[in-house]
């Protein structure tokens, strides 16, 4: 009995779920026979930080959000112009995009954040499209709609180059990530969050400023947002403003919806099986976009709540089960 | 005023009177089901791709018209069937993706049934334009304004006069109560989406010969319709023509005055603009949170 | 010395007065009910008083502050609590964490070191989570400490939503009809709570139709009708006051005087009925 909260506390989502992402982060390589496979990784990756962000906004808050890929692009314009056109270094522009993501966030958010429900569903929309169109028609700075080459990530003169180097700063950032994230939720604020999501009165009545939390937490996933971005254009050293579209948008939600809502892990096998799936959809062939919407229906039609959760569920019925099993038998 | 004025509010008359079309599909739906349907925008190309080729098979368009009406509503029936009516009671977000869902797996659809390219559709009735005041409009636009006027007309004697449309108010304001007093309500719903699917298709046939058409022409068509029913204020019926209509008018209005860049962008930056003032829209209920 | 000091307040919607010009003076200690028939403003007015109505007119004095169009989380920070008719529990959690939530005014810290995770929070966690178990033992809910709020019964929900209120440690709490929807059972082991609150140092403000209840533990009864002030006073005097009578029952029958000595008694058999 007495060993009983060490094990409860591996058990635990927050420690059980940070040591098998770092086993899996750690095994993963042995799999992973060639480039193209690393390179699908450290997509999955940078898709991965976004969703966990995104997923403390949908998923704890409660907010919805139709515009990422607007913060996901701007991160990834922003790096690409201040380090390969005006040549600072990569660090730093990272650095300068992501206070300046913040701050646009910051004041898009507080006014929006007060709608609820669809209009803050299309005015989350409209931000995203807005950068998009930015991005698409500036082209002085962005290129236009093709793109821009980035030069390769630096620190001191080191050069961040190849999938496998990139593949461990993506999985280190990725567990980062998700550490902060699970820091957030298992605090006061975090509580405050899930609180606001369930009752907004509520919450407010025992001394909580909802709409202070709301911009709070939508500032953080535009921060995550902006960094992968960053990061995603320094790793394919050319972007395109395919990134920051609606339909990116959308396949961010669909990851974080995907794999669970509130649950971190689930953000990360959402994004895991939704940037898989193309790859492997491209043996269809024309079929593709048909078999990616009808996957899309599909999962949300027979697993509403997606696919962590219901997997959880399922293990708690069945040691709830056990648990039942041993008494009875004691 | 000038010339180019008038032309500008004629173009944007005509663009927004499709905007409204495709509105008022949005709130027809979300009436009946508190649905967004996202694939709105699939039902204009779908009317408007069915048309380019039932024509180009040799059926006159007062066939080839009806029949492609027609084979959007039934792609609508199938939608609320198979996808939205097994998600009942899901949740805001899980609905919105499986519409997008929808519309990705029918705009997919639509590019291996037809192709990418894009495709012309020939006037109603001739393509020498018609002086107005210094400036021209196109039989077409007026074609597109004559029958969103009818359509308009139709819909609020339906709504008004018929007991089918009666039953779909009284079910967009309280389903239960509408469920208590008879209303099959499953038939509404099912209804809804017929009627916005074929709604979205006579505004992609309409368009169709002024703008082209293309296998993905519904996705901007969908988030400015949408933008529209946001802007009058979901749910409202005039609502959705005015934020039509207003939308419309200001895209070309800016595009001709400012710039023609961001054209695509100014429908989006009114509806901020405007949800920061007023959070339900023009025309959308008000109204505090009841504890 | 007034805890609460109202003074002409009105709220209007549309063109209705919801709330008419009301004044009025809450000592602190005492448990004050707010009575009057069914849409006589008795919600609205616990609305204004927490903040989550803007009142049209009048203001809204707290503990020596002005609150009067502040919002709900600034009437909380000076320690104005209170629970919902309609519950406002938190679905998404368990029993435990809606209570932890009420000390989060007591908990937060700063962003960064949230993120980090320093030490002093896990701390202080320790100590939220053990006083949220102590609050709900205290209103009588051990037996639902990691029971999701999803799965309790309605009964019990009433309580946590009073557990979680005091996890605000407030200076007053605004109970918005805590009987309703409970068995006669638990209607009277909320007397005894009620009592218990006041013994903490907490000021009690009890919207309430169980007239029972509510002469039973008041000091002082606001009787409203139509949001305006119908009476005040000692629970004596208010169930005594013709005026009162007249309004709940109608006039004929307290002019016709037959009901005899104990008025009372049909009074609360009246508001029953009006429930």
């Amino acid at each position: 009995m007495q060993s009983r909260p060490i094990l409860v506390g591996l058990a635990s989502p927050r420690t059980g779920g940070m040591l098998a992402l770092a086993g899996v982060i750690a095994l993963l390589p042995l799999f992973l026979s060639n480039k193209y496979f690393y390179d699908i990784v450290v997509l999955v990756g940078l898709n991965a930080i976004v969703c966990v962000g995104l997923n403390l906004l949908i998923g704890y808050a409660g907010q919805i959000s139709l515009g990422h890929a607007g913060f996901f692009g701007a991160g990834a314009y922003g790096s690409a112009i201040l380090a390969s056109r005006f040549g600072w270094p990569p660090i730093a522009a990272m650095l300068a995009t992501t206070l300046a993501v913040a701050l646009l966030a910051y004041l898009v958010g507080r006014p929006i954040l007060r709608l609820k429900g669809h209009y803050l569903a299309m005015a989350t929309l409209g931000m995203g499209i807005i950068v998009f169109m930015v991005i698409t028609t500036e082209d002085a700075y962005t290129g236009g709609p093709d793109g821009i080459a980035v030069v390769p990530f630096s620190i001191g003169g080191y050069v961040l180059q190849g999938e496998r180097v990139w593949y461990w700063v993506v999985g280190a950032l990725l567990l980062l990530a998700v550490w902060l994230a699970q820091n957030l939720i298992d605090s006061p604020a975090g509580r405050a969050l899930r609180a606001l999501h369930s009752s907004e009165v509520g919450a407010e009545v025992v001394g909580i400023n909802a709409a202070k939390h709301k911009v709070m937490v939508f500032v953080i996933s535009a921060v995550f947002a902006s960094v992968a971005g960053s990061l995603a254009a320094h790793y394919s050293g050319f972007i395109t403003p395919g990134k920051a579209t609606f339909l990116h948008s959308i396949e961010l939600v669909t990851m974080v919806v995907f794999g669970g809502m509130a649950s971190t892990f689930g953000a990360v096998v959402g994004a895991a099986v939704l940037t898989t799936l193309p790859q492997l959809l491209a043996v269809f062939e024309d079929y593709e976009m048909m078999v990616f919407g009808a996957v899309m229906m599909g999962t949300m039609i027979f697993l509403p709540r997606g696919v962590v959760p219901s997997i959880a569920r399922l293990f708690q019925a069945r040691s709830k089960q056990q648990i039942g099993d041993k008494e009875s038998g004691a | 005023m000038s010339a180019q004025f008038v032309q500008y509010l004629l173009t944007g008359l005509t663009v927004g009177a499709i905007y409204a079309l495709v509105a008022l599909g949005f709130s027809i739906i979300f009436n009946a089901s508190h649905v967004i349907n996202f694939a709105q925008g699939e039902f204009v190309m779908i009317g408007g791709m069915a048309t380019v080729s039932l024509s180009a098979a040799g059926l006159p368009y007062l066939l080839a018209i009806p029949l492609a009406i027609v084979a959007a509503a039934l792609v609508g029936l199938a939608l609320e069937k198979f996808a939205v009516e097994p998600a009942r009671g899901a949740s805001v977000v899980t609905l919105i993706i499986i519409t997008i869902g929808a519309s990705i797996f029918l705009r997919g659809l639509a590019m291996v049934i037809w192709d990418k390219r894009f495709h012309a559709l020939k006037p109603f009735t001739g393509d020498t334009p018609i002086p107005i005041g210094g400036a021209t409009i196109l039989p077409q636009s007026l074609w597109v304004l004559g029958v969103t006027l009818a359509i308009v007309l139709a819909l609020t004697w339906f709504f008004g006069r018929t007991l089918l449309g009666k039953a779909m108010l009284a079910t967009s304001h309280n389903r239960l109560a509408a469920q208590l007093v008879g209303i099959n309500v499953r038939m509404v719903l099912f209804v809804s989406f017929g009627l916005s699917a074929a709604l979205g298709a006579v505004a992609g046939i309409l368009i169709a010969p002024i703008t082209t058409t293309s296998y993905d022409v519904g996705v901007m068509l969908g988030l400015k319709g949408f933008a529209a029913a946001i802007l009058g204020g979901l749910g409202s019926g005039v609502g959705a023509v005015v934020g039509g209509l207003v939308l419309g008018i200001a895209e070309t209005m800016s595009a001709g005055y400012l710039s023609s860049a961001y054209k695509d962008a100014i429908a989006f930056v009114i509806i901020l603009v405007v949800l920061f003032f007023l959070p339900s829209g023009l025309f959308g209920k008000r109204g505090g949170e009841r504890v | 010395m007034s805890l609460l000091r109202v003074e002409c307040l009105s709220k209007k919607f549309g063109g209705v007065n919801a709330i008419d010009d009301l004044s009025f003076d809450i000592p602190p200690g005492a448990v004050y009910s707010i009575i009057g028939p069914n849409g006589a403003g008795k919600t609205t007015l616990l609305n204004l008083l927490t903040g989550v109505y803007v009142p049209s007119a009048g203001s809204i004095v707290f503990d020596g502050h002005d609150l009067t169009g502040r919002a709900p989380y600034e009437y909380a920070s000076h320690g104005v609590a209170r629970t919902f008719q309609n519950l406002q529990v938190f679905f998404n959690m368990s029993a435990l964490e809606n209570v932890m939530v009420g000390r989060y005014m007591h908990e937060r810290c700063g962003l960064a070191s949230t993120l980090m995770r320093m030490p002093r929070l896990s701390r202080t966690e320790r100590a939220c989570r053990e006083e949220a178990a102590e609050l709900l033992r205290y209103v009588g809910l051990r037996d639902y400490l990691s029971v999701g709020a999803d799965a309790m019964p309605y009964g019990a929900l009433k309580r946590l939503e009073i557990a979680r209120a005091l996890a605000t440690r407030p200076k007053l709490m605004l109970l918005d009809e805590p009987a309703a929807g409970l068995n006669p059972t638990e209607a009277l082991e909320l007397d005894d709570l009620i009592g218990r609150l006041t013994g903490r140092g907490v000021t009690v403000v009890l919207v309430e139709h169980n007239m029972r209840l509510v002469m039973g533990v008041s000091d002082n009864i606001l009787v409203l009708d139509y949001g305006r002030k119908l009476a005040e006073g000692p629970a004596l005097s208010v169930r005594n006051d013709p005026k009162v009578i007249e309004a709940y029952l109608g006039s004929d029958i307290a002019r016709d005087g037959s009901y005899g000595k104990d008025i009372a008694d049909v009074v609360s058999v009246a508001v029953e009925m009006h429930r």
